[in-house]
């Protein structure tokens, strides 16, 4: 059921009634600069989804996706997940950054428990829950290791079974695989679609790559602006990707994914 | 390898006394203070003395780290901490300990407590020093990464502050170590009651027993070697996954 409102100095926005993520005018403010960085930011994304939001470097991307994990409060408007504001949600969201983050002091298992460590769970049912997501992420065999022993692709894995081992409702990437190298990156791309069919988790993605966008997400956002320069941004285009699922990366030759990636292209240009 | 030049500095240390111009009471050989070694080790007053001066230097460096740690910590994490402190901090470092280690001993009336106050001031800040540098590279991401996962204050202390600080934390640890020997030496110097490393040193150099002084400064740094070593072995304990590189 959609529901459309009209908001002053506001594009047309559509409200989903099952959307999951949602965020109405959202202004953020830096106030140590103090610095305009985002302006008028309104989403919506409906429960399982797949986001992926594109734009120029330093627009402000990061600071949307800490935004809705709750580690900063926007100046105006509000922003919540599952109709709780980000910053009280019930259920942690997962989160994985571009460096892995991971603990070097604590094993492959260990810091795939923490989240769950956290919550005060440690009874065999979380322990099979570590366990279960280690296989996921198709690292059977590294329990024991330490990140330092690990390829920079099998670290990324592991944060990635961190973020989505206490089942967060959503997930949230920060360039993910911005750091591992090209075929890595690929072959990580596939992984990750896999495991969020696997689970009922909403995906909300930042990345620089733009095939990367179209092959991974529903739905692509554009952010425009330049908040160094006096110019907060905004989410400037709104790109829904009609290619078939499950993607395959063969896909990316097709003129279908052509079309996309150079609408893409054309917006963040713009 | 480490024995090969042991041996070559003994030769080298005869070689020199034998055919240097030095008299037997300013340099003493390798010989003489071997057997000056076997005189006070036999005789008990090097392990008296040593005894009583680790009984100094270690609640020295325990107090010492007792307090830089959460002095350390309150600095690193409160700016307006360290803006008030720390210019006092870096000054009192400016002043040679020996130099303010006699008014210690006028201030505080115990011979024993003196000595260990000066071993705690040597220890101090170079311990704190570490603590501050350790929680300042918990990077800030792992941060997110805890306050994302909701954890408490105190979760944050204990799963992520500690153990990411406590490598740069031993390292200091490894060097107030050390540092606790010369801590306490310099407190029996100007407390020089009657026991002690510091006092046999002393009483030795007023004999012209240089032999003496030689032992006791083998000595020193024998305690000095062990108390390293001891922090290191606590090290490969804790800090394990380092190893794993």
């Amino acid at each position: 059921m959609n529901v459309a409102f009209i908001i002053p100095h506001s594009s047309f926005i559509i409200f989903q009634m099952d959307a999951f993520l949602t965020a109405v005018q959202v202004e953020y403010i830096f106030e140590d600069g103090p610095l305009h960085v985002l302006t008028d930011i309104s989403l919506s994304v409906p429960a399982g989804a797949f986001v992926a939001l594109v734009g120029p470097s330093g627009v402000g991307k990061s600071t949307l996706l800490r935004l809705i994990a709750g580690l900063l409060r926007p100046s105006a408007g509000q922003i919540s997940i599952a109709n709780h504001p980000a910053h009280q949600s019930p259920n942690p969201v997962g989160l994985v950054f571009q460096r892995d983050n991971l603990m070097p002091w604590r094993t492959v298992t260990e810091n795939v428990r923490l989240p769950l460590e956290l919550q005060g769970k440690n009874d065999p049912s979380a322990r099979r829950r570590v366990q279960k997501m280690i296989d996921l992420v198709g690292l059977a065999g590294f329990e024991q290791n330490y990140p330092a022993q690990l390829s920079g692709g099998m670290a990324q894995r592991v944060a990635l079974a961190r973020a989505l081992v206490h089942e967060p409702p959503l997930l949230l990437l920060d360039e993910p695989f911005g750091a591992l190298d090209a075929l890595t990156r690929e072959r990580m791309g596939q992984e990750l679609l896999r495991i969020w069919q696997a689970m009922p988790v909403t995906v909300f993605m930042v990345t620089h790559s733009i095939s990367e966008a179209v092959l991974l997400a529903d739905e692509v956002l554009v952010m425009g602006g330049d908040p160094g320069n006096g110019r907060p941004a905004a989410i400037t285009h709104r790109i829904p990707i009609h290619l078939p699922r499950p993607r395959q990366f063969q896909m990316q030759s097709a003129a279908e994914f052509q079309r996309h990636a150079a609408a893409i292209r054309a917006a963040i240009q713009q | 390898m480490v024995l090969v030049s042991f041996v070559g500095l003994l030769a080298g240390w005869h070689l020199l006394v034998t055919w240097g111009a030095y008299d037997r009471f300013i340099l003493p050989g390798p010989v003489d203070v071997w057997r000056q070694l076997l005189i006070v080790g036999g005789d008990g007053r090097l392990l008296k003395h040593s005894l009583i001066t680790i009984s100094e230097l270690l609640p020295g460096l325990g107090i010492g780290l007792l307090i830089a740690m959460p002095l350390g910590y309150l600095l690193a994490k409160s700016s307006l901490a360290e803006r008030l402190l720390s210019p006092y901090l870096i000054a009192s470092q400016a002043i040679p300990v020996i130099a303010i280690a006699p008014l210690l001993t006028i201030w505080v009336r115990s011979t024993y407590w003196a000595r260990v106050l000066v071993a705690v001031l040597v220890v101090f800040f170079p311990i704190l020093i570490n603590i501050i540098a350790g929680l300042r590279a918990v990077p800030a991401e792992l941060y997110e990464l805890m306050h994302s996962l909701q954890a408490t204050r105190r979760q944050i202390f204990t799963k992520l502050e500690i153990p990411a600080a406590l490598p740069i934390l031993l390292a200091g640890l490894k060097v107030g170590a050390t540092l606790s020997v010369i801590g306490a030496l310099v407190g029996e110097f100007v407390q020089p009651k009657s026991q002690g490393l510091g006092y046999l040193l002393v009483t030795a150099r007023y004999q012209f027993k240089t032999d003496l002084v030689f032992v006791v400064l083998i000595t020193l740094s024998a305690i000095a070697l062990v108390m390293y070593g001891l922090v290191a072995l606590l090290e490969k304990r804790l800090l394990r996954w380092q190893a794993s590189k």
